[in-house]
């Protein structure tokens, strides 16, 4: 079925298919003849009209007769549920010749509700019809939709669906209406999991080219193993599925249905179900100066400061995966700060308003009370609540501590242009302690680490024995990847040089997916860098111009995408300048970041730079020398030239006022509107012009700067 | 024979083609030239068909294999001055060293209805054989049933069995390899199927096997693509079913090139899954070998082809005016063990007719050359093949009933020189009664010592001590523990000629069974007589049955079909 070339049709398969069609035609004028009288005459006069088309097309029409006749005729009549059936024999995708089975199955059932006998015997026939509807077609919906609302009936007995379900496996071993339909009659027979899983083992030692097979292994798995079924513990049978599907890999590794499940082990083996707590800002023991808007009068003071107009501070919780649930019921805060009782977490993701791995409140100060230090206590997880999207509880309670210190409030705001270019110094790594700061990784206390460890060790030893293929070098950095996750700080640092070497030459060996090996690439990247104090304090620069502020420059590196944010949640002022970025995705979760350089990027429109506008705090941006513009429409996101194209609004939904030029530049619109911007560089991008930065200066009435030119005084 | 009574006369009693032997090839090239209008009389001096491919009972096998030369002749009839020269003829036996020993007979007594065992073992048909090819284009296998050879396997004197890795499912599932061996084992089919691919598509440009390696030997091109020697040893002996150890050049008798190794790989490859319900790449038809030859007669006989049994020739009738031997070749006729004479110019002998040298020092020289191929070879250059058949209780690997397990060169002994092959067949292809087993052996031998020496070792891991004990021998046991070896009841040794067909202008010899699992060299053989008898006339044109193609469910019987 899968990749073999149809055949073409001889002469003995259009002779059948011409007999094919008088026959229909037949069961047609027999269907007319029989009901003429009950039909519409417009219908029957459209029908008359349409005898002249295709063979499906009038067996289309005849099933919107059926329909027609199931809706108006009160009742059904044995001749037209025995022309449904020919007609589902030879067609068993007429939907409509199903549904009206299934109407008048109801009906007839309805009335015989107290004869047990006669009920069996007329869902016995419908299995029966969808049987043979099957021969003729075994993939269709239809079929196998109406065999299961058969079965579901719960009257008819179960014991010859598997050995029907073997026939046409046999058939189609990938079939997945098959498989699905296994499932459904597995669940309602309650045939144990393990006999399923059994029988996986046979369809894959028939073909191991089977996804559906290994698909079916992977859920049942997942299953056993959570209900801890006997002999089901993870230590042991995830090492055991390793060996399983390693033959199947190295017995051809050009096929990918054995790679997928390896991927799904992969998982398996590193990830927990249960979310956790990955860091969160401020981190635990750690101080926070704080200060009103204008910043901390001590530029002397080492310690990077938050400042804030508004008297309120972020408190960010980084998850995972994506949870749902936190609210100031699930998270308890103990504080000395005033007025922060009822607080609002709020999930940062543009995909979601219900679930995300960031979530994130803020927390009110006041300056009126200089140079105290406030403790602010969190518990995460005392009260249930917080769910996985997958429906796991976060199940392991987790509290932490930090101080607070507000200082004096310093009148006259700060109105300079941030250039990017000069002021940086060197970050003297000895004047603050980096770890107070960021949360570096903590291996997963809950994990059974030990034989996780074992059984991705053996997988690397036996992939390097693959590695000269492209999808050996690919699982063994994964595989490299994995082993970093769970191991300490010297394993990781070799596996990264290791992993940035494979990936390399993956871009180079298969230019086809350049873009995912670079994306790869980048993550391993950044992972080297954000993994200790080390490395992470040579990217780190003072900025003499704005309070000392300390500036991460991760410029030049040829990033591709946006990873390991986790650890940089402290971070206010990022230089992202010099890279191939296309998107900003991912920079949403650092809610302290106020200036952001993405000049010389690869950034196609304002709409890459969407989650920007989950950034409250951003006041500068530099956007220069990126492709805006160059290509008019995003359409990886919209259908349409621009969703305000065809509208008369002058107001968007927020009842503001729209610019005149909002429907030309709608992208810029969307993202420009919610940001409160100081700076804005946009030069030698296409998009910039005149008309353009006047656009800009309506849609943000705050903006001082643009494009290094004062705005207004 | 003797108190059979005297047979009528034939008529007609002139024949486009006469054949003597209802062997293999001889089968074929009397179906062959039937249908394509010749008039042809096929003779056998046997009561079965299949002469020296048929399958038999046990005592019919013994009295075959033991029958040293074919009943007394009757005494030619006194020659009445006829235009013709009479040669009397000599039977003489393909077989030494007959060795047969029964070590139940009462049971084998009491079933000795249920069996049918081939001379010509251990054979088998790859399902892309020359032979099915035939069958189907003749229509012969409207009169067959096949069905699956379940299992292959490869051993060693440690008396341990391993699965030959043939098949992507079978390289998955097998546990003997390591990792990389099923990678290099894979990626080596996949190249020569890659190989196969470009080669049936038009240009040649992009093969990936270079031309230079092609003509290199098999062996060495297998070390260079870097397979270990067990994988090896298994495409070699078990895949490839090469006969002499590759690696010693010494004792090579044939030293296969890489051409002929991805041949015979290509055989194998496309064999498997041919016909959708084989599961492997072999078949055996159902009730023995036997039915081969037999198909191909009847398929002859439905054409018009004459059939008598029990019908010897005793003597060649030749021209004796010399002027007449350039237009005719010089050949008159038979003259049978009745005394008719029959007339044909054309003749196809039974590999095991000769010429008696008495006879052969009074001919002329143009007689003799037209007797050419009746005079017996030097024995030696020739060749034999050693043949062991072997009734067991229980099986020699648990669970598995139809299987063929080879034994590459030196896996035995250290001196074993050629590859032994041993095919176990079961009652389900209804050769032998249910319980017990027929096993096959060959390996080809230069002496019937050597021969048996071979064969014997292989037995002997096999199959447990030969002298059953008394206690199990009143009922049949299956054999259930796996651990528990398989028990002999019958046994048979013999050491077999090996005689190739040859073409003798008018009259030929056909070929005795070879040395092979399979029949592609007989085929071809006969093939090539058809050819050279027939001109370039096409072989069973027209003639493509679909009689049999109604889908029914059958056990597990593979049905062949176009």
């Amino acid at each position: 079925m899968h990749g073999r070339p149809r055949k073409a049709s001889n002469p003995e398969d259009e002779e059948a298919s011409a007999a094919k069609a008088v026959k229909l035609r037949v069961l047609q004028s027999q269907f007319m003849s029989n009901h003429h009288d009950k039909m519409y005459n417009s219908l029957f006069f459209c029908y008359r009209n349409l005898m002249i088309g295709s063979v499906s097309f009038r067996l289309l029409i005849i099933c919107c007769l059926l329909d027609v006749l199931g809706f108006w005729a009160s009742s059904y009549t044995k001749e037209a549920i025995e022309l449904s059936t020919k007609l589902l024999e030879i067609n068993p995708e007429a939907y409509t010749a199903w549904n009206y089975r299934k109407l008048a199955v109801e009906d007839t059932l309805s009335r015989i509700e107290s004869d047990p006998d006669l009920f069996k015997s007329v869902l016995d026939e419908e299995l029966r019809v969808v049987e043979s509807a099957l021969k003729q077609n075994f993939k269709s919906y239809g079929a196998w939709h109406h065999r299961k609302w058969v079965l579901s009936k719960g009257h008819s007995s179960t014991g010859n669906e598997l050995q029907l379900l073997d026939k046409f496996q046999r058939l189609d071993s990938r079939n997945f209406h098959a498989w699905n339909y296994r499932r459904f009659v597995v669940e309602l027979t309650n045939r144990s999991k393990q006999d399923e899983l059994q029988y996986t083992d046979d369809m894959i030692s028939r073909d191991f080219s089977n996804y559906s097979a290994w698909h079916n292994r992977s859920v049942l798995l997942s299953s056993l193993l959570a209900r801890n079924a006997d002999g089901f513990v993870p230590n042991q049978k995830i090492p055991e599925e390793y060996r399983f599907v390693r033959d199947a890999i190295f017995t051809d590794e050009d096929d990918q249905s054995g790679w997928f499940y390896h991927l799904w082990l992969l998982d398996q083996t590193v990830n927990v179900e249960t979310p956790l707590l990955t860091s969160s800002w401020p981190s635990h023991g750690s101080r926070v100066n704080l200060s009103g808007s204008g910043g901390l009068n001590d530029s002397s003071s080492k310690l990077p400061s938050f400042c804030s107009e508004s008297g309120s501070f972020p408190l960010i919780l980084y998850f995972d995966q994506d949870v749902g649930g936190v609210s100031s019921s699930t998270v308890t805060i103990d504080s000395e700060l005033k007025g922060n009782e009822d607080l609002v977490w709020e999930p940062v993701s543009n995909k979601s308003s219900e679930v995300s791995c960031v979530w994130v409140t803020r927390l009110k100060y006041t300056s009126t009370e200089p140079q105290k230090e406030y403790k602010v206590k969190l518990r995460i997880g005392n009260s249930p609540g917080i769910v996985s999207s997958r429906g796991c509880n976060f199940s392991s309670p987790y509290e932490f501590v930090f101080t607070a210190h507000v200082h004096d409030n310093v009148e006259g705001s700060q109105e300079g242009i941030v250039s990017w270019t000069d002021g940086f110094s060197n970050w003297d790594a000895q004047s603050v302690d980096l770890k107070s700061l960021v949360t570096f990784d903590q291996l997963n206390a809950h994990m059974d680490l030990n034989w996780r460890q074992e059984a991705i060790a053996e997988e690397i030893d036996l992939f390097r024995l693959l590695s000269d293929s492209k999808i050996g070098k690919l699982t063994l950095a994964r595989l490299l990847v994995a082993e970093a996750m769970i191991s300490d700080d010297a394993i990781k640092g070799v596996n990264y040089k290791e992993i940035l070497k494979l990936y390399n030459d993956l871009m180079a060996l298969d230019s086809s997916h350049y873009q995912y090996y670079k994306d790869e690439h980048t993550v391993a990247l950044l992972h080297t860098v954000t993994s200790s104090t080390e490395s992470l304090s040579r990217h780190l620069f003072q900025y003499s111009d704005m309070n000392n502020s300390v500036c991460l420059r991760l410029n030049k590196l040829s990033l591709s995408r946006i990873a390991s944010v986790e650890k940089l949640l402290f971070v206010q002022m990022l230089d992202l300048s010099h890279n191939e970025l296309h998107s900003t995705e991912g920079l949403e979760a650092m809610q302290l970041l106020s200036y952001l350089n993405l000049s010389h990027n690869r950034i196609r429109s304002f709409s890459a730079l969407d989650s920007l506008r989950h950034v409250k705090q951003l006041r500068v941006l530099d956007v220069s020398h990126n492709h805006i513009g160059k290509h008019s429409v995003d359409t990886t996101r919209y259908l349409c030239s621009s969703p305000l194209s065809n509208s008369e609004w002058t107001q968007d939904e927020a009842g503001r006022q729209m610019p005149s030029l909002a429907t030309k530049y709608w992208d810029a619109y969307f993202v420009l509107r919610d940001l409160n911007l100081k700076q804005l560089d946009i030069s030698g991008n296409v998009i910039a012009g005149d008309e353009f930065s006047s656009f800009v200066t309506q849609v943000v009435p705050k903006l001082v700067w643009l494009d290094g030119q004062k705005v207004r005084s | 024979m003797s108190d059979l009574p005297p047979y009528p006369p034939l008529d007609p009693s002139t024949y486009d083609l006469i054949i003597v032997g209802t062997g293999v090839s001889e089968s074929v090239l009397s179906a062959a030239a039937s249908s394509s209008g010749s008039s042809v009389l096929h003779l056998d001096p046997n009561p079965f068909y299949g002469s020296h491919f048929a399958s038999l009972s046990l005592p019919d096998l013994t009295s075959f294999l033991h029958s040293i030369s074919v009943s007394p002749l009757p005494p030619p009839p006194p020659s009445n001055a006829h235009d013709f020269l009479s040669v009397d003829l000599v039977h003489r036996s393909l077989y030494s060293s007959v060795e047969i020993s029964s070590f139940e007979p009462e049971i084998l007594e009491e079933h000795s209805r249920s069996f049918n065992v081939d001379l010509c073992g251990p054979r088998v048909i790859f399902c892309a054989d020359e032979s099915i090819n035939l069958m189907l284009k003749s229509g012969a296998n409207n009169y067959v049933e096949f069905k699956s050879i379940d299992a292959s396997f490869v051993g060693d004197s440690s008396g341990e069995l391993r699965n030959v890795p043939d098949s992507r499912a079978a390289i998955f599932k097998d546990k003997s390899l390591a990792l990389l061996e099923k990678n290099q084992l894979m990626k080596f089919f996949k190249l020569v199927q890659a190989h196969l691919a470009s080669s049936t598509e038009s240009d040649e440009a992009t093969v990936p096997i270079s031309e230079q390696d092609m003509e290199s030997p098999f062996v060495d091109f297998l070390a260079k693509m870097r397979l270990p020697p067990k994988i090896k040893s298994i495409i070699l002996y078990a895949i490839a079913m090469l006969d002499y150890d590759q690696d010693n050049t010494e004792t090579c008798r044939h030293l296969l090139r890489t051409k002929e190794g991805i041949d015979r790989l290509a055989l194998y490859i496309t064999s498997m899954g041919r016909f959708s319900n084989a599961l492997g790449a072999l078949i055996y038809p159902i009730y023995g070998q036997g039915e081969l030859a037999q198909a191909f007669c009847r398929r002859a006989a439905v054409k018009g082809c004459i059939y008598v049994l029990r019908m010897p020739i005793t003597a060649l009738l030749l021209d004796k005016a010399s002027e007449s031997i350039v237009e005719t070749g010089g050949c008159k006729g038979v003259r049978l063990a009745s005394g008719q004479e029959i007339f044909s110019q054309k003749l196809i002998l039974d590999p095991c007719i000769t010429v008696g040298l008495e006879s052969f020092a009074s001919l002329t020289d143009q007689q003799r050359e037209t007797l050419r191929v009746l005079v017996p070879k030097a024995m030696s250059s020739k060749g034999k093949v050693a043949r062991g058949i072997c009734i067991i209780r229980g099986s020699v690997k648990a669970g598995v009933s139809n299987a063929l397990v080879v034994y590459p060169p030196k896996s035995l002994f250290p001196e074993q020189p050629t590859a032994i092959r041993v095919l176990q067949l079961g009652s389900g292809l209804a050769v032998c009664p249910p319980g017990m087993h027929v096993l096959y052996l060959s390996t080809l031998c230069d002496n019937d010592d050597q021969g048996k020496t071979a064969l014997l070792s292989a037995m002997s891991i096999l199959i447990g001590p030969q002298v059953p004990e008394k206690l199990q021998s009143d009922s049949v046991i299956e054999n259930d523990s796996a651990e528990a070896k398989p028990v002999v009841l019958w046994r048979a040794l013999y050491v077999q000629e090996l005689v190739k067909g040859e073409f003798g202008g008018n009259i030929s010899s056909a070929s005795s069974p070879d040395g092979n699992l399979n029949y592609n060299e007989l085929v071809e053989s006969a093939l090539r007589l058809y050819e050279q008898f027939m001109g370039s006339e096409e072989l069973f044109k027209e003639e493509t049955s679909r009689e049999n193609t109604a889908e029914e469910e059958n056990d597990g019987a593979v049905e062949i079909e176009d």
